[in-house]
């Protein structure tokens, strides 16, 4: 039996229950952070607290949204955006988070890439990082639905049809997702539960996984320097705060960490209450209709460059093409061959690689966005081709790379 | 020693029940999921096709898809004759009037009104007697066949019974198994 004795303060008291020092000392004095990074390590502690913000500003919209074909529209455009006080602000929050949250992931992502920080122990890192990815990918589509308006009810239409696999035609796969012939109420329901629940703890499970992976390999670092934590600390702990390379997460770091997080909450709220436009599609302030298409369905910006992939090829090689793309950044760690875990600009072909992704995304995106005329149809053609070309090359390229 | 076999026993039989409570728990997720057998009952819409004029789309809805009723004119009869002389070499083609429903003396295309790509509503272009796909711009003629890619096959077609002058969508007749067989369209 543990040994209790009578507390000397609150503290004290919690502190004999709960070990709150060792908590806060492995949590956050002695989490050692390296001094050599940048704004870009800002960007995960972004990705949380973006997090946090969708999740209350879900709870608000939760209180008057009602996951009924009939009524969902109303509940949301009328109920919700004029009648209950503030509403509208919880609406928007939530709608530019959402978007503004992918393209931080995408910089996170990027970062990740560039500095080669999927390597050398940081596999798991950069494997929950891709299953946040998927989960926010599924979590942003179910959201999309559950205002029912045409874009809802058109996006949920294609990519469901998405899973009768193309020629193996497994229309009752579709069906059975669909829990109906169309998408119709018990699809509605089904991915409202998806929305408020499921994926939602789905992530919160995958946040502790991916902090959980960085705690042994530490956060990587702009130089590429293998730093020895262990060392580093002690000198730290020393006294010779000058000399170690390391720094406390809590609170040296945090305090650099959070001021990067004013500035993006700034932009945020910025965008909240002047241009929150951007994030709500004037289609979807159509009724759903499964009557009548809308001239032009494109998915959200951030899905834009896997559409694409999609799109210039017949139905089979386009699903397969869809498929590769939505999986094969999952690989990137076992298909970078070279054993240098240091910025791109070190790495030779790999530096030109980078770029070049990095661009034929952007383009991907762009071509996603226009509608199927020539000579769109033909430039993202070839900047599909290229993606696939790039990961075919990337095993090759990093195989003969020089150690540096 | 012992003790540790029986600890592993125990293990095993655990595993065991556990197995089981998770495959039928499974099946139960499974079949919640599944549509509900009144939505799978829901589902004959009857049609009165005297009420139709040529060359002009009217959408019905079945089972809560559009379904496409396209009254053929004599011109667009000719054209798909001559079309299909072309394509297969021979006099007259009959291939493709097999993709349209005789009723009276009348053909009328008759089709669920979804892409065969992934499901967006093609619009008729009744000038150019063609169906456009805007979401990825696939194209069908007028008896529902693609022309342009990406859509992997024509337009499908409903099961469907004639009875008179009337059309009864989601019960099958021997003219719709015989599409099924000739490959003219996928069950729906
Ligand atoms: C939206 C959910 C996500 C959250 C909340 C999140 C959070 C974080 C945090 C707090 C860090 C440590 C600080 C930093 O280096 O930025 C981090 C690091 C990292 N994350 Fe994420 N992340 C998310 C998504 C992703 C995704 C989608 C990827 C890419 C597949 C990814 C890959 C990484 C990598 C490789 C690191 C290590 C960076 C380094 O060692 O320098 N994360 N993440
Ligand atoms: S859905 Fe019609 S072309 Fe893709």
């Amino acid at each position: 039996m543990a040994h209790f004795t009578k507390a000397t303060s609150m503290h004290d008291w919690l502190n004999q229950r709960l070990g709150i020092d060792t908590l806060n000392r492995v949590l956050a004095t002695e989490y050692w952070i390296p001094k050599n990074i940048n704004f870009l390590w800002a960007m995960g502690m972004i990705l949380a607290i973006t997090f946090g913000m969708l999740l209350i500003s879900g709870i608000f919209l939760l209180m008057y949204y009602q996951p009924n074909v009939n009524l969902a529209f109303d509940s949301v455009n009328y109920t919700i955006m004029q009648e209950v006080g503030y509403g509208w602000l919880w609406r928007h929050v939530h709608g530019v988070a959402a978007s503004v949250v992918f393209l931080i992931i995408y910089i996170h992502m990027f970062t990740g890439i560039y500095y080669g920080s999927y390597k050398k122990g940081r596999e798991m890192i950069w494997i929950s990082g891709m299953l946040l990815f998927v989960a926010f990918s599924a979590e942003a589509f179910s959201g999309y639905m559950l205002p029912w308006g045409q874009m809802s009810y058109w996006a949920g239409m294609v990519i469901t049809n998405l899973f009768s696999m193309g020629g193996l035609h497994m229309d009752g796969l579709v069906e059975w997702i669909r829990g109906d012939y169309v998408p119709a109420q018990a699809y509605l329901n089904r991915f409202f539960m998806l929305h408020v629940l499921l994926i939602p703890l789905a992530i919160i499970g995958l946040i502790g996984l991916h902090f959980g992976a960085l705690r042994i390999p530490h956060v990587n670092n702009q130089d590429g320097e293998e730093v020895d934590f262990d060392v580093e600390a002690k000198k730290y702990l020393a006294g010779d705060k000058a000399n170690s390379k390391v720094i406390r997460f809590m609170n040296d770091f945090l305090a650099k960490d959070m001021m990067v997080v004013g500035i993006f909450l700034i932009l945020f709220f910025y965008l909240v209450f002047y241009h929150y436009d951007f994030a709500m599609d004037p289609v979807n302030f159509d009724p759903a209709n499964g009557l009548k298409t809308p001239t032009h369905i494109y998915p959200e910006w951030y899905f834009l460059w896997s559409y694409e992939i999609l799109r210039p090829f017949s139905t089979n090689v386009g699903l397969i093409a869809f498929a590769f793309a939505q999986v094969i950044f999952f690989a990137l760690p076992f298909l970078d061959r070279s054993p240098n875990a240091v910025p791109a600009s070190r790495r030779g072909l790999f530096k030109i690689w980078f770029w070049a992704m990095l661009i034929d995304m952007i383009i991907l995106t762009a071509m996603g966005k226009v509608p199927p005329i020539e000579p769109f149809g033909t430039i993202g053609f070839y900047a599909a081709l290229t993606f696939f070309g790039l990961w075919i090359a990337l095993p090759f390229i990093t195989m003969f790379e020089k150690k540096v | 020693m012992k003790n540790n076999s029986r600890r592993g026993f125990m293990g095993k039989a655990f595993g065991a029940v556990a197995g089981v409570g998770a495959v039928a728990s499974l099946y139960a997720m499974k079949r919640s999921w599944d549509p509900l057998p009144s939505v799978k009952a829901a589902g004959f819409t009857t049609l009165d096709m005297s009420q139709y004029k040529e060359n002009e789309l009217v959408v019905e809805k079945w089972r809560g898809k559009p379904i496409f009723v396209l009254k053929q004119s004599k011109e667009m009869l000719d054209t798909e004759d001559k079309n299909m002389s072309e394509i297969t070499g021979k006099s007259t083609g009959t291939m493709d009037k097999k993709r349209l429903i005789k009723i009276g003396d009348d053909h009328f295309l008759v089709c669920v009104g979804l892409c065969t790509h992934l499901g967006c509503i093609p619009g008729y272009r009744p000038d150019k007697k063609n169906f456009l796909c805007a979401c990825h711009g696939g194209m069908y003629d007028d008896t529902g066949m693609v022309t342009k890619s990406p859509p992997p096959r024509g337009l499908d077609i409903p099961p469907f019974k004639i009875d008179g002058m009337k059309l009864v969508l989601g019960e099958s007749s021997p003219e719709y198994e015989q599409m099924l067989k000739d490959g003219i369209t996928l069950k729906v």
